[in-house]
This record gives C-alpha cells, sequence and structure tokens, in this order.
C-alpha cells in the first residue's frame, strides 16, 4: 500500500490506519478517535501493550484483531510492568545481536482504572526503574468497560453506576485524581495531557512522549457519550469545553517545566460544559459553584507552576 | 570438565540460568528465595552474564514483565515463594495460555495466615491448575538439572509452555551441598538458542492475547489442554537428552526400593532423601517397603505412576499442605487417579511438615507404621498429621 502523507504545519500525518476498521467502538468514542489519532503519531515501529479495558475488548475478540502493529495485552493491572519485559527484552536481544538494531517505540496503554487505581504500583515502578517507554492513559473518568462504575478518575458530582447520585449524595464525593502530578513527581521526562478535541496537539504529544529517552506519560482526556450521556455528535465540543472551561486544561511537564499548550484569556464556565452531561444533571447551583471554585483555584495553581518554570 | 562445587540450590538454579545464557531475569525478593535473585543480580553486575535484570516492585510486576519480554522473544527467568507466588497468580495462568515458556524457580514456602517464611508445599498446590509444567527436585544438583532442563523442555517448538521448578525453602534453598557443574560446551549442546517463532515485532504484526468471546474460549482451552498433555514426550525426551549429555537420569516418578514391595510411601521435593533414610531401616528390618517420589507434577504421569504402584497393598501419601476441608492435595489427586483401576492399592493420607516443620528420619518411619495400621484398621481421625506438638491431635469427626 502507497504511503501517503498529508501536511499539517510541521507535522507530516501518515493516512496509514494501524487500528483497523472494523473494531467495536461506541459511536462518537473519544477514545478511539484518540487511539486513532496516538498510532499516526506513533507510526509502525512500535509494540503497544494494552490494559484490560474498553479499548481492548473493542479491538480484538478472538479471533479478529484492528491492530496493524504488534500488540498485547495480558491483564487490567499490568501494563506497565509488561512494557517494561518488552522494553528490557527488546533491548537485550539488539545487545546480544539476537535482533536486528531498530528503534522500536515501547507504548503502554490502559484506561483511568487501568492507571490511576488498580495499574498505579506497576506504573509507579516502571517510572522509577526508568524504562525508555511512553504510558498512554486514556481517561474516560469511570470504568466504562463494565459499566460506568467510579474510579479515582471520576470527577467530583458526576453519577456512576458505584457512586450515583441519590437523594442524599450527588454521586461522586471526591476530586479526581492528578495523575499528571503523580506522574511528574517521578521526575520522568516528560509528562503531558492531551484530548482527541484537539487532533494535532494530541499527535505532538504523543510523538514526543516516545521520542523522548526514558519515560513518558501522556493523559488524554476521551469523553465518552455512553457514560457521561451526551449525544454522540457532542465528543469533540464535549472535550473542546472541558479544556475551554479549565477543568482539563492542556499542559506539558518537560524535565519538570510546565508549560501551557493552550491558555484562554478567559475560561469559560463550567457550567456550560456540565450543562451537557448527563452524567451531572442532577447538581445544583451549590455543587457547580464549589466545582467552579475548584476549577478556577486548580487553575491558577497550574498557571502559577508554568510562571515558576519560566523564571 | 565438569566440576563439583559446593552450592545451595538458590545458586545452583541461578547457575543454571546463567550457563542458560537467560536474556531477561525480572523478580521481586521474598524468603526464602531471595538468593536466587541476589546471585543472578551480582552475575550481571559482575557482567559474568549477560542479562536485563528488571528489579520490579512486586511479584505481580515480576511475572508480568516476564509476559513482555517473553513475547519479544527474550529466554526469561523468575523466582518467587509463597506469598510471592499467590500475588502473581493471575499472571502465573496467563504465561501458560499464551504460551510463553518462562522459566520459575519457586522456594517453596508455607502461605499466611500466620506468617511463616518456613517450607512447606502450600504454594505449589494452589498454582496446581495454571497449566505450568511442574517438577520438584530433591536436593541441589536436582535444582541445577532441573532448572536448566527447564529451559530445554518449556522452549520446545512442540511444547511452549512455562515450567516451574520447585524446591524446598531453607531445606534447599540456603543449605549447601556438593554440585556438579557441566561444561558451557555440554550445556550448549543440550540447550540450543532460544528461537520463538511468533515474538513480536514490528516487521511481522502481531496481536498477542486477544479475548475470548463464548465461541471460541473453549475451542482455545481445549487446545491448550491436548498440547500440554502432548508436552510429556518432550518432558521424558528432555531428561532422555540430559542423561546422554550430562549422565544423571531422571523420570516422572522416582522410585527407591520399590522392587516387590507391598507398602510405598509417596513424598514430594527434599523430605523424599530423608525419608529413603526410613526406608533403608524397613528394609533392614525386612518389611517390604519401598519409597516413590513424584518428580513430575504436571502434567500428571499417570500412566508412569499406576505402572508403579499397581502391585502394591498399601499407598502412603505424605502431604505438605492441607487443602482445607478435603485434606492432602497429592492423597486426593492420587487416589483419584488410580480410582478407575481394577488392581490398585489401599491409598492413606498423612500429612506433616507444615510451615517448617521438621519430619525426621523417625518421623517417617512412624508414617509408614500408623499409615500400614490405618490401612488395615481405619482412622478414626479427621486428618493424620504428624509430628505436631503432644499426641497426634485428635479431631474426631
Amino acid at each position: 500500500m502507497e504511503q501517503k502523507t498529508i501536511k499539517f504545519g510541521k507535522n507530516l500525518v501518515s493516512t496509514k490506519e494501524c487500528l483497523a476498521e472494523g473494531h467495536n467502538f461506541c459511536t462518537g468514542c473519544g477514545e478511539a478517535l484518540a487511539i486513532k489519532l496516538a498510532c499516526k503519531a506513533l507510526g509502525e515501529n512500535v509494540i503497544i501493550a494494552m490494559a484490560t479495558g474498553c479499548d481492548e475488548v473493542c479491538t480484538t475478540p478472538l479471533p479478529y484483531t484492528s491492530w496493524r502493529v504488534p500488540w498485547m495485552h495480558t491483564l487490567f493491572e499490568n501494563a506497565a510492568a509488561e512494557i517494561s519485559g518488552i522494553e528490557a527484552g527488546l533491548k537485550i536481544l539488539m545487545k546480544k545481536g539476537r535482533m536486528s538494531e531498530k528503534d522500536i517505540k515501547c507504548v503502554a496503554m490502559a484506561g483511568d482504572g487501568g492507571t490511576s487505581d488498580i495499574g498505579i504500583q506497576a506504573l509507579s515502578g516502571a517510572f522509577e526503574r526508568g524504562h525508555n517507554f511512553l504510558y498512554i492513559c486514556w481517561d474516560n473518568e469511570a470504568y466504562m468497560n463494565t459499566g460506568i462504575q467510579r474510579s479515582s478518575a471520576t470527577p467530583y458530582g458526576a453519577s456512576t453506576t458505584t457512586a450515583p447520585a441519590g437523594k442524599v449524595s450527588i454521586g461522586q464525593t471526591t476530586w479526581k485524581k492528578n495523575m499528571v502530578a503523580i506522574a511528574a513527581a517521578h521526575d520522568i521526562p516528560y509528562a503531558a495531557t492531551a484530548c482527541p478535541s484537539y487532533p494535532f496537539d494530541l499527535m505532538n504529544k504523543v510523538k514526543k512522549g516516545a521520542e523522548v529517552k526514558g519515560p513518558a506519560y501522556v493523559h488524554i482526556l476521551s469523553p465518552c457519550p455512553t457514560g457521561w450521556r451526551y449525544p454522540s455528535d457532542m465528543t469533540i465540543e464535549i472535550g473542546r469545553l472541558a479544556v475551554e472551561t479549565g477543568i482539563f486544561p492542556l499542559y506539558e511537564v518537560e524535565d519538570g517545566r510546565y508549560k501551557l499548550n493552550i491558555d484562554r484569556p478567559k475560561l469559560k464556565p463550567v457550567e456550560e460544559y456540565l450543562k451537557l452531561q448527563g452524567r451531572y444533571r442532577h447538581l445544583l447551583d451549590e455543587e457547580i459553584n464549589k466545582i467552579q471554585e475548584r476549577v478556577s483555584e486548580e487553575y491558577s495553581k497550574l498557571k502559577a507552576k508554568v510562571v515558576a518554570s519560566a523564571a | 570438565m565438569s566440576r563439583r562445587v559446593a552450592l545451595e540450590a538458590s545458586f545452583a538454579a541461578a547457575e543454571a540460568a546463567k550457563m542458560a545464557d537467560v536474556d531477561v531475569i525480572s523478580a521481586y525478593p521474598i524468603t526464602p528465595q531471595t538468593h536466587v535473585p541476589e546471585r543472578l543480580a551480582e552475575m550481571v553486575a559482575d557482567g559474568e552474564l549477560n542479562a536485563a535484570y528488571i528489579p520490579v516492585e512486586s511479584e505481580h510486576s515480576a511475572m508480568s514483565a516476564c509476559l513482555g519480554a517473553a513475547a519479544v522473544g527474550a529466554r526469561t527467568f523468575t523466582t518467587t515463594a509463597g506469598q510471592g507466588l499467590e500475588l502473581m497468580h493471575e499472571a502465573v495462568y496467563v504465561a501458560s495460555s499464551m504460551r510463553y515458556p518462562i522459566v520459575m524457580v519457586i522456594c517453596n514456602r508455607a502461605l499466611s495466615a500466620p506468617l511463616s517464611v518456613w517450607g512447606d508445599h502450600s504454594d505449589a498446590m494452589a498454582v496446581r491448575d495454571t497449566g505450568w509444567i511442574q517438577v520438584f527436585c530433591e536436593n541441589n544438583q536436582e535444582a541445577f538439572d532441573m532448572t536448566l532442563w527447564a529451559f530445554r523442555v518449556g522452549e520446545d517448538p512442540k511444547v511452549l509452555f512455562p515450567v516451574m521448578v520447585h524446591f524446598d525453602g531453607f531445606t534447599l534453598s540456603h543449605v549447601t551441598e556438593p554440585v556438579i557443574l557441566p561444561e558451557q560446551s555440554e550445556v550448549d549442546k543440550f540447550l540450543p538458542k532460544f528461537r520463538y517463532l511468533f515474538a513480536l515485532n514490528p516487521d511481522r504484526p502481531m496481536t498477542h492475547g486477544a479475548f475470548g468471546p463464548p465461541e471460541i474460549y473453549s475451542e482455545t482451552k481445549i487446545a491448550q489442554e491436548v498440547a500440554f498433555r502432548k508436552s510429556k514426550e518432550v518432558i521424558l525426551q528432555g531428561w532422555k537428552e540430559f542423561e546422554d549429555i550430562f549422565g544423571r537420569s531422571y523420570h516422572p516418578v522416582e522410585q527407591y526400593k520399590t522392587e516387590g514391595a507391598k507398602t510405598l510411601l509417596l513424598t514430594m521435593g527434599s523430605y523424599s532423601e530423608t525419608a529413603k533414610i526410613a526406608i533403608d531401616k524397613k528394609r533392614d528390618n525386612g518389611e517390604s517397603t519401598g519409597l516413590i517420589s513424584l518428580r513430575l507434577w504436571r502434567p500428571f504421569p499417570f500412566e508412569e505412576f499406576r505402572q508403579v504402584v499397581k502391585d502394591v497393598e498399601t499407598l502412603i501419601v505424605f502431604d505438605r499442605c492441607i487443602s482445607s476441608g478435603m485434606g492432602g492435595p497429592v492423597f486426593s489427586e492420587v487416589r483419584s487417579a488410580l480410582y478407575g483401576e481394577e488392581k490398585r492399592p489401599k491409598v492413606v493420607s498423612i500429612i506433616g511438615g507444615l510451615g517448617g516443620r521438621d519430619v525426621s528420619e523417625k518421623d517417617f518411619g512412624y508414617i509408614i507404621d500408623r499409615g500400614r495400621e490405618i490401612a488395615e484398621k481405619g482412622s478414626d481421625k479427621m486428618l493424620d498429621i504428624v509430628g505436631i506438638r503432644g499426641e497426634m491431635v485428635d479431631i474426631r469427626g
């Protein structure tokens, strides 16, 4: 198949799809789109280790596979450990001359549950050991594959099946775990956030993460029409609003230096984002204000880090 | 020239992994296994062994990293014990189902609670069903031999299953014995380089670990089971080749003074050697007693086992584990293996050696006597346990 490229600014984007057509993702899935984009950025010289989750289940029902690149899945919590073995294995086989030398990108992928809950120990271990790999978290803010159960990445006030909004509960009563801060705290060379509503920003970050020597982490907000309860044609808009309200800022932490990739002079009110989604439908003004306060505060803290990094 | 050196079983296993020129070692320390990864780390640090050593943060990750390394075609080794094996449990199943020929040394240890770092076979029995080829060692030479052999058999293209080498924590792992180490050239003759046909490589993209919907899961499991049972041919062939090169012979069911024996004692692991002393004494007394030691635990050696015990009157099975609410797991399995036979011995269960409790040669004498008594008159006890404080606890059912 002849390879064509399309030109966008400084980026050359391959038209080759490493995630083949015919997968089983839901219509309007933000994660599927993010994976497709990430694969374009990664190219074909890659080995992917994927945790159990929507992405794995939607792409590989035996005897079929949607993967045109080498891919493996074993368990839920071990993608980071698995990629450690892949990376170490490739390195030693090349060193011993049992495999031809080439730059194969080692990439682990997992959902927010597989990353911030059950897989966090394996991930922390792999970061600390300094393997040369990229870890991508597809964050759809709950255990979507098993039916929208809360995770530590579920935002405050969202209703899920295990933290449902009820007469005496607003749903999730804890604030979203800050995985990027946790990743950056390992002093890894690169950590970033991305969202498929900003495709070129996403691809750039994935590419950068794959090319940097040592561990890299890219946390990708992946809007989920099924779990967040919004019409499936609004994925891009929802993702954009997450960024524009400051709920999910797009930033990078490169060698400890923070950089905001999109910095709006004035953030949109969080309500514009929340009101489009069924998972927040029960929230009253009081709670929305509380979320607004928290978002503004967190955004200021992030900006302060950016300023401090520039100094 | 081979060398005769003094080594702990832990060091013997590490030497075997080194002589196998292992590519990736991924391990987490746990008593009594620690000397194995320590020795290997030392070899890597000194440049004696050209391998990647991944000091993972848990046993679950130890096995998971092995899965990744094996998937790209690296010869892969890990080691653990007791709680560590339990923590990695789910990944242990994956290794066999995905047909990665990882070699894992287990320094057998009891399971919590109460916490015990000392030896028994509870950890081994908890992974009976995981689809690994499993062998038990009686001494340090066997720890070396079985570890080396494990690579040969597991990596055979007709097999492609992971292999677990069990030896007793402390009793072997920390005890120094003479071990014959072969020449590297002999090892190279025995063990070819690992060429994994299904290695993940961008040159030839492949999917490993797709999920099995109900329409296909059963077929995959049956295919796995057929291949696993067939691996016995290579298991035997591997021991034959081992004997041809190194001169030591191994069998699925090892026999000691079994000729004409009316009573056989069945043990596994290092206590078999202690039991042999008791057997010698019984033979000296003119008692018709012998010993069998199960070396191959999985796949279970049905034919060899049935053949050995077919003319025996009493088979006393010594278990170092309790399957709660059931009894001795080895006892349950061997009795089941004999159930369909027209001619079969009475099978008697005796448990002991839990959590590092010593079972002496005298205790084995008692076990044989008590076993024969149970075979004759039956037992009024819920469990027959040897060597516990005071009189044997009489827990009526």
